[in-house]
């Protein structure tokens, strides 16, 4: 048998964006298992519903002002996000830098807000069943914020570190990945926390 | 079969159906197991086993199970329940029931050659070339028993019977680094390489995490400060597991 050596690997580049990194594919299997998680507790909300007449059963609903804000900020936060991912994509280090930055501050700001949505349901996970599932759902969507807002202020350091080069880019481009999944999910969880207890 | 009401209402909890299921098992899975075994036994460790003892291992496995199970059909229709250890005397059972029991010990003599002979073969087995049934699939390709790597250089895999297309030639990707753990990554539809990936060297940081995990979720069982408390290592370990190590960080220049 002889053996031909015909494909070289060594000049292959040691990372890529998008689709074609593994980390992409990490985050989009982490996305959907999340959302199943979200489909599920939003599913939840709606048989509770269904099985009582009166709701929210003893309290009025979530003062909306903190949940709208946070919202607003959250759609806001996009925009530092999607240029972070651009000249991450250019492996621009300053406006990564920049942008990364900037979407951390916004995070820090979300994650304030939402501190202060926690006290605007006037109920608690221990009232009732009403109580449970809206803390359920603001707290699970507190959980993928904090741990996002976490990851960035790792990845911001980072970057501004010898180690704010190659694979980091990827790791800034998932990032926003993630962020705009957790946007995402944000929106259903709004119109059930804020606006179902209103209007149904 | 037994799907069709008006077979299961016959034979429903005789031993029709024990002489019917084994026959789906043997045949389906116990067969193919021991086929499987004496295929890849060579491929996992470096040695044949014995040519000799293979074909009495069919044939007494072969014989023994139609002995065993072929009566029951018979059996099952004549009313023998199943679940039952015994019946009485003077139904014309006994017959079938002492070739049955037959078979069943050459199944057992079979079973007990096919451990002797993995036993010997393991120890002083003819010693397995790479691919000693001119097989076509990729595993053929490596030595017997394969590296820890599977492979030094990656094959490059033209089809489904790659080894069958080589025609005497056999064709390598080449440049991974072997001082770090480089592993080619391809496109997802067409298998072009497109990049190398470095994977993170051996870290306690995984185990850390898990631990930290752990004690998070059973101490939440307990009171719900363990989950704002518990963040906390879990959080650090995470960190250290991702934070770039040097030397395999240098890699990625």
């Amino acid at each position: 048998m002889r053996v031909v050596r015909a494909l070289d690997l060594s000049q292959l580049p040691t990372y890529a964006y998008g689709a074609r990194s593994l980390l992409w594919w990490a985050t989009l299997g982490f996305c959907a298992i999340e959302g199943t998680a979200f489909a599920l507790a939003l599913m939840a909300y709606v048989y509770l519903r269904l099985k009582v007449s009166v709701w929210p059963p003893s309290v009025p609903p979530p003062a909306l002002i903190w949940g709208t804000l946070n919202t607003a900020l959250l759609l806001g936060s996009c925009v530092p996000n999607f240029l972070a991912k651009k000249a991450a994509e250019r492996e621009a280090i300053r406006p990564v830098r920049i942008w990364l930055s900037v979407c951390l501050l916004f995070g820090v700001a979300f994650c304030g807000v939402r501190a202060l949505e926690f006290t605007a349901l006037r109920t608690t996970w221990s009232a009732d069943a009403y109580g449970s599932i809206v803390f359920a759902l603001l707290f699970l969507h507190t959980t993928h914020i904090a741990t996002d807002v976490g990851d960035t202020a790792v990845l911001t350091a980072l970057i501004f570190t010898r180690h704010g080069r190659g694979r980091r880019f990827v790791d800034v481009s998932e990032n926003a990945f993630y962020w705009y999944f957790a946007v995402l999910a944000w929106l259903p969880i709004y119109v059930m926390v804020y606006i179902v207890p209103r209007v149904w | 079969m037994v799907a069709s009401v008006p077979i299961d209402t016959q034979v429903h909890d005789t031993y029709f159906v024990v002489a019917h299921f084994h026959y789906v098992l043997i045949g389906g899975a116990v067969f193919p197991m021991f086929g499987g075994f004496y295929y890849w036994f060579p491929k996992i460790t470096g040695r044949m086993l014995s040519e000799r003892s293979g074909p009495w291992n069919f044939w007494l496995l072969f014989v023994g199970f139609n002995l065993t199970f072929f009566p029951m059909h018979w059996l099952g229709l004549a009313g023998m329940p199943r679940r039952v250890y015994t019946y009485p005397a003077g139904l014309g059972w006994g017959d079938a029931n002492l070739l049955a029991t037959v078979g069943a010990f050459l199944i057992g003599v079979s079973v007990l050659l096919f451990l002797a002979n993995v036993a010997v073969s393991l120890r002083r087995g003819e010693p397995a070339p790479d691919n000693p049934w001119h097989a076509g699939t990729l595993e053929w390709a490596t030595s017997s028993p394969p590296f820890v790597c599977n492979f030094p250089e990656i094959p490059i895999v033209p089809g489904p019977e790659p080894l069958w297309e080589e025609r005497g030639e056999r064709r390598l990707a080449y440049g991974l680094r072997a001082d770090v753990r480089e592993v080619l990554v391809t496109h997802l539809v067409d298998a072009t390489p497109d990049h190398r990936y470095t994977f993170p060297d051996p870290s306690i940081w995984p185990l850390l995490a898990a631990l930290a995990t752990t004690a998070l979720f059973i101490g939440s069982i307990y009171t719900p400060w363990a989950v704002p408390i518990g963040a906390v290592p879990v959080a650090v370990t995470l960190i250290g597991w991702f934070w770039p190590k040097t030397p395999a960080d240098e890699a990625e220049a």
